[in-house]
């Protein structure tokens, strides 16, 4: 029994066992309403399969947004109304003001370069010897945590005064050819910049895999037409290959923009969010966990999701127009 | 797994294979009957786009390389030279490791946190997966008034911000008998929470792909639905579960916001990813731990990502293209 309850194998073990029996039993409900007759056997394999799913959805995703939209109205410590003084804060309060700007300028950037690098470098590598491996190169970043990404560009951005040798890859580069070494991390505004690279080293082979098969999607008698037409590659790419993968072009770059949109771990990995380098991710978390004002931390919550909103909005009518199209 | 999700409405989706072509595969490139002066000028373009992919894949794996070379570096020469010296220099140790992991408390001891990300991960990704077959069942075969409506909305569910529920979540939780006598309890109902919208959408768009008739037949033949679900749908689905299940394990593993909030720095339960964001700003300075931590916390998501690295963009392509 220590087993079970004091060892954290043993714990997992009890739990998946536990969970096991609890689908074994609703199993065996269903199976049981099987053998009724009529209206009732639909209603129990209802409960039995959706159930403890739309249970969970409702007690731990839709109760928990509904109550931080209320608490984003009352004070720090969610006794009091205080109307929208919150909100007042975090679209006034300097600080907020920095990650409101910083924020954008991720949600700008990222899917605008990660998208850009993903379509250039797929077609560069399409229908080469080298493709499944030069594909796994780029795609290799998504498989790393932020954490991981943080510390190994981190590394790459460490910086020593001139005066030492330089260990971190870009510094040493710089001083090589004759510069100043740069305090990538420490000096804004730039040091936005160069977090936002890592994100967009991450989202990079996202966006690659993803217009790579849209583009070997296309079908091969339009391609071989316009190559007997003798058009050159400029022309290809702009009247053949991007309206082609046009939806999938959607789909990455909307994607990309709402992952960005909830960026946290770089900024907290790499900086704290010190040196003007806070988003409005991070500042929900100082907001309710650093500094136990659930006021301001919900506030900031439910501008992220308001934030949201536009950038489905289009995906979806995107989604609705190409249907038309296609006539589907 | 990088917070990248790979669902979207925005298009039809992809026919559940029973074999698994490899997506990363390429495909010959088609013949070109082409002049020799403009063969001249193709060849001159590709060696221009060769190089360019080359540099973007040089920039885009030389950060990770330098990382794994610097983690067997001792540490007076990480400290001293840059990790490019290894080649003319090379000395190579596991004290890195060593340390970081069976060390003592402040360089890390990541053993602990290690065997924490493990037990957090496998049940975090065995019972949305589950609970989400389950409920695409009932999506995609059961008739019922109102089906459509809820499943948009459970779509819809996944434009909430993780950190719109973090609070009211933590707070039902925080200060239960339950809670105190399990410790990642929370973590993996959390996990299991966030995870249902998606899985729920990839596995329905899969489970809507099996022909009516393959199911109105087995009802004729006077198959419950039990049956139904664990001899015809389970072995048609094997491709989908696993994408799903290989797409929620890495991003279980990679995660920091649930992992950091449903612990509150216990110890005991925190994830490797917390630990070392904190040795991040704690021991910023020390690129013998960090370096061979990073690595120690990312061995586990890139072996299973090249093992499986097929099925994991299957996954991906299921929710945008179609193919």
């Amino acid at each position: 029994m220590d087993f079970f309850l004091y060892s954290k194998i043993g714990q997992m073990v009890l739990a998946l066992l536990a969970f096991a029996a609890v689908v074994a039993v609703l199993m065996l409900g269903a199976r049981v309403a099987d053998r009724v007759a009529g209206r009732t056997r639909n209603l129990w394999a209802l409960l039995v399969f959706a159930g403890p799913a739309l249970l969970l959805l409702g007690v731990g995703l839709i109760y928990p947004a509904g109550r931080t939209i209320v608490m984003s109205f009352m004070d720090r410590r969610s006794e009091e109304w205080v109307a929208l003084d919150n909100y007042a804060w975090v679209l006034n309060n300097p600080e907020s003001l920095r990650a409101f700007i910083n924020t954008f300028w991720w949600v700008i950037l990222t899917p605008l370069v990660a998208t850009v690098v993903g379509l250039l470098y797929a077609i560069l590598i399409d229908g080469k010897r080298f493709e499944k491996v030069a594909k796994s190169l780029l795609f290799m970043p998504m498989a790393i945590s932020f954490v991981g990404a943080g510390i190994i560009w981190k590394f790459v951005y460490e910086y020593r005064g001139a005066a030492q040798d330089q260990i971190g890859l870009l510094n040493a580069v710089l001083v090589a050819v004759g510069l100043e070494p740069v305090r990538f991390l420490q000096d804004g505004p730039w040091n936005t910049f160069f977090l936002i690279f890592v994100m967009i080293w991450v989202q990079a082979g996202f966006a690659m895999v993803l217009l790579s098969a849209a583009i070997k999607a296309i079908p091969t008698d339009i391609v071989e037409a316009a190559r007997l037409d003798g058009v050159s590659p400029w022309q290809m790419f702009r009247s053949i290959t991007v309206p082609s993968i046009r939806p999938t072009l959607v789909v990455v770059v909307t994607t990309i923009s709402i992952a960005t949109l909830k960026i946290f771990d770089i900024t907290r990995t790499m900086t704290g969010a010190r040196f003007g380098t806070q988003v409005l991710a991070n500042q929900m978390y100082d907001q309710s966990f650093t500094f136990g004002n659930n006021g301001i931390g919900s506030a900031t919550a439910v501008v992220i999701f308001v934030l949201v909103i536009p950038i489905i909005v289009y995906n979806v009518r995107q989604m609705l127009r190409n249907r038309e199209v296609r006539g589907a | 797994m990088s917070g990248t999700t790979p669902a979207n409405p925005a298009v039809a989706v992809g026919r559940p294979a029973t074999s698994v072509p490899d997506p990363m595969g390429g495909r010959p490139a088609p013949t070109n009957r082409v002049t020799t002066s403009s063969r001249a000028k193709k060849t001159l373009s590709t060696r221009v786009g060769s190089a360019v992919a080359l540099v973007i894949a040089v920039l885009w794996t030389l950060p990770t390389a330098g990382l794994l070379i610097t983690s067997v570096r001792p540490e007076g020469q990480i400290r001293s030279t840059g990790w490019w010296t290894f080649f003319s220099d090379p000395a190579f140790t596991l004290d890195n490791y060593r340390e970081v992991v069976f060390g003592r408390a402040s360089s890390g001891a990541l053993a602990n946190f290690f065997m924490n990300s493990l037990t957090i991960t496998v049940p975090a990704t065995v019972i949305p997966l589950v609970l989400a077959i389950m409920a695409a069942y009932a999506f995609s075969v059961l008739q019922w008034k109102g089906r459509d409506t809820v499943f948009v909305l459970v779509f819809a569910l996944q434009i909430v911000p993780l950190q719109m529920a973090l609070i009211p979540l933590l707070r039902i939780f925080s200060g239960t008998a339950v809670a105190e006598a399990f410790p990642f309890l929370s973590i993996w109902v959390a996990h299991s929470i966030f995870a249902l919208p998606l899985a729920v959408f990839l596995l329905h768009n899969f489970m809507a792909e099996v022909p009516r008739e393959l199911i109105e037949a087995a009802r004729v033949d006077g198959a419950g639905h039990v049956t139904l679900f664990f001899r015809i749908m389970l072995p048609l689905l094997v491709p989908a579960i696993a994408s799903f299940a290989i797409f929620q394990f890495l991003w279980v593993w990679n995660d920091l916001l649930v992992g950091l909030t449903f612990s509150g720095g216990n110890n005991q339960i925190q994830p490797l990813t917390a630990r070392l964001s904190e040795m991040a700003g704690s021991r910023g300075q020390d690129w013998h731990l960090l370096t061979s931590g990073a690595f120690v916390s990312m061995i586990v998501p890139l072996v299973v990502f090249f093992a499986l690295q097929k099925y994991f963009v299957r996954g991906l392509l299921a929710g945008s293209v179609k193919g």
